[in-house]
């Protein structure tokens, strides 16, 4: 038991220190690895309670591929090194937002430590609590039966979200040359060669 | 205490039984890599260091060590020596849950194969921080090219194991084994088997994939500034990546441990020799196709990855689910 809690407050103190190092640091790209690590040490929480499947799926979705497309962003948004003026004298327009969200999430989280004390009472379902089959069988036992609705719903929102975006990034550019896969394939000597008797002085027009 | 540094001493000596046969087998296989590819071309290949030229890796590891390392003066210096780490460590901490026989495994965990995945999705970051923290254009263009192909192929891989999956009934690598005790997946799966392929050395950046490190474009990709040690911990934990990928393809579809037939000579054989002759044998194809496929364009690489294989796979899940469906194949699990 004491090897456990060791562990438990080393990866927690990593995950409180990542976390605070994500808004702290100067380089945007810094934070970004920051908010790896922070992702990492969330996952090994996450098994060491048992949520062996929760634990790799943060890593996997998160740390494999959320992340890499954040730091492709802050890569590529050149925003490195970025002047932090927001709590030095300048009025700056994000601290409105951020307070809105940052006092959400806070609602949330109290909602969640309060909920947290009357399980018992809002938690009737006896099927999550069967220990003897694994985890990932658990989950797949409420989510395909009891859940199937909210767990349909939630799969047509993110694919939604993801239509939303690429329509709002995709814009067609003019004169733009494409590859044809199917012209490159299907052309044959007839039809891409031709031979003409080339009088002097007066050349060939190609491409007509 | 006392007990407890027992525990510890048997469990460190485990890992050492593993990890340094498998370092040494990465230099060996070096050497099998450049040798296929001499040989495919009429060359001899690396054949006088040593019996064979077998030595020839242990050689040139010898002539990175004492070479200068040198660290570009913009370079951020912490993230620049922390990439080759990451790379390397990563590339061998996935072996901890590769089953080598029955009861020949490090850890025995439920979610083996999803820690497979995660661990070699995570070997994006050693080539992406390599990339940035080299600080010059070529790197860049390197990582950032390595890191969209690495994210592309993942996702078919990932639609390849659920595959699997589905014919197993557990996330389990043992168990992903003993269910080919009568039919290895690679029969029922065939197309899923060479997409697997495919994608792996897209994943491990390997040619007709290495767009990383496209010579005549990129001059060597994200390890551009690297030297000495830090650039031969890139290689190794490369080739650690891809026999880790040859170790995932024996598993899910060559039957892992398990004898080609079950009966009197091939049963004979310990079965850590089979799994090893089958990661040889997916090698030996990796070796192959570095030989005779010319590198692919970078628009051409991103076509097939989505629109090709992805697709692809995702039909013959829709089928391979069906199938099970109506024929009552499905696994039932252990509740």
């Amino acid at each position: 038991m004491l090897a456990h809690s060791i562990f438990f407050y080393f990866f927690s103190i990593i995950a409180i220190f990542s976390s605070l190092m994500v808004i702290t640091s100067r380089n945007t790209v810094n934070s970004v690895f920051f908010l790896i690590l922070d992702f990492i040490s969330v996952g090994c929480l996450f098994i060491m309670v048992g949520a062996e499947f929760l634990g790799m799926i943060i890593l996997i979705v998160y740390v494999g591929a959320v992340a890499v497309l954040f730091l492709f962003v802050v890569m590529m948004l050149n925003v490195a090194e970025q002047k932090q003026s927001w709590f030095i004298g300048k009025k700056s327009t994000h601290i409105p937002i951020g307070l809105i969200v940052s006092v959400l999430i806070l609602l949330e989280l109290l909602v969640v430590v309060g909920g947290w004390k009357y399980k018992d009472d809002l938690m009737s379902s006896n099927t999550l609590y069967i220990s003897d089959i694994s985890n990932t069988h658990q989950l797949g036992l409420v989510m395909y039966t009891d859940y199937i609705l909210y767990f349909q719903l939630s799969g047509v929102i993110l694919l939604l979200s993801m239509i939303g975006a690429i329509l709002l990034t995709f814009r067609q550019r003019k004169g733009v040359k494409k590859q044809s896969y199917f012209n490159q394939i299907s052309r044959n000597p007839s039809s891409s060669i031709e031979l003409r008797e080339v009088k002097s002085n007066e050349g060939v027009k190609i491409d007509d | 205490m006392f007990e407890y540094l027992q525990v510890l001493g048997e469990e460190v000596y485990k890992i050492l039984f593993m990890l340094v046969p498998i370092l040494v087998s990465v230099a060996m296989v070096v050497w099998l890599d450049r040798r296929v590819w001499g040989l495919v071309q009429k060359r001899k290949g690396p054949n006088v260091v040593g019996p064979f030229g077998l030595l020839q890796t242990l050689a040139d590891a010898l002539k990175y060590i004492f070479k200068e390392i040198i660290i570009p003066a913009s370079a951020n210096k912490a993230v620049f020596i922390l990439a080759p780490i990451v790379t390397m460590t990563l590339a061998l901490v996935a072996w901890a849950v590769i089953p080598m026989s029955e009861d020949f495994v490090l850890s025995d965990i439920n979610v083996g194969i999803l820690y497979l995945f995660a661990v070699s999705s995570l070997g994006v970051y050693g080539i992406i921080m390599g990339g940035w923290a080299s600080n010059s254009k070529y790197p860049f263009l390197g990582a950032i090219r390595s890191a969209a192909q690495m994210v592309s192929y993942e996702v078919s891989i990932g639609i390849i194991i659920i595959n699997v999956l589905l014919c197993v009934g557990s996330l389990n690598l043992k168990d992903i084994v003993l269910a080919q005790r009568e039919l290895w997946y690679v029969i029922p799966l065939f197309p899923m088997f060479v997409i697997f392929f495919i994608s792996a050395l897209a994943e491990t950046n390997r040619p007709p994939f290495d767009l990383a490190e496209a010579e005549a474009e990129l001059v060597a990709g994200y390890q551009t500034e690297y030297s000495g040690m830090m650039y031969a911990m890139f290689w190794l934990g490369e080739y650690a990546n891809i026999l880790l990928m040859c170790a995932m393809g024996a598993i899910l579809f060559l039957g892992g441990w398990l004898p080609i037939i079950d009966i009197y000579p091939f049963n004979l054989v310990p079965a850590p020799i089979w799994m090893i002759l089958k990661i040889l044998f997916l090698f030996f194809l990796f070796a192959l196709v570095k030989a005779i496929v010319p590198r692919y364009r970078y628009d051409q690489l991103m076509r097939l990855g989505w629109k090709i294989l992805l697709p692809f796979s995702l039909i013959y899940l829709v089928l391979t689910a069906s199938f099970l469906f109506y024929f009552d194949k499905l696994p039932k699990g252990n509740f």
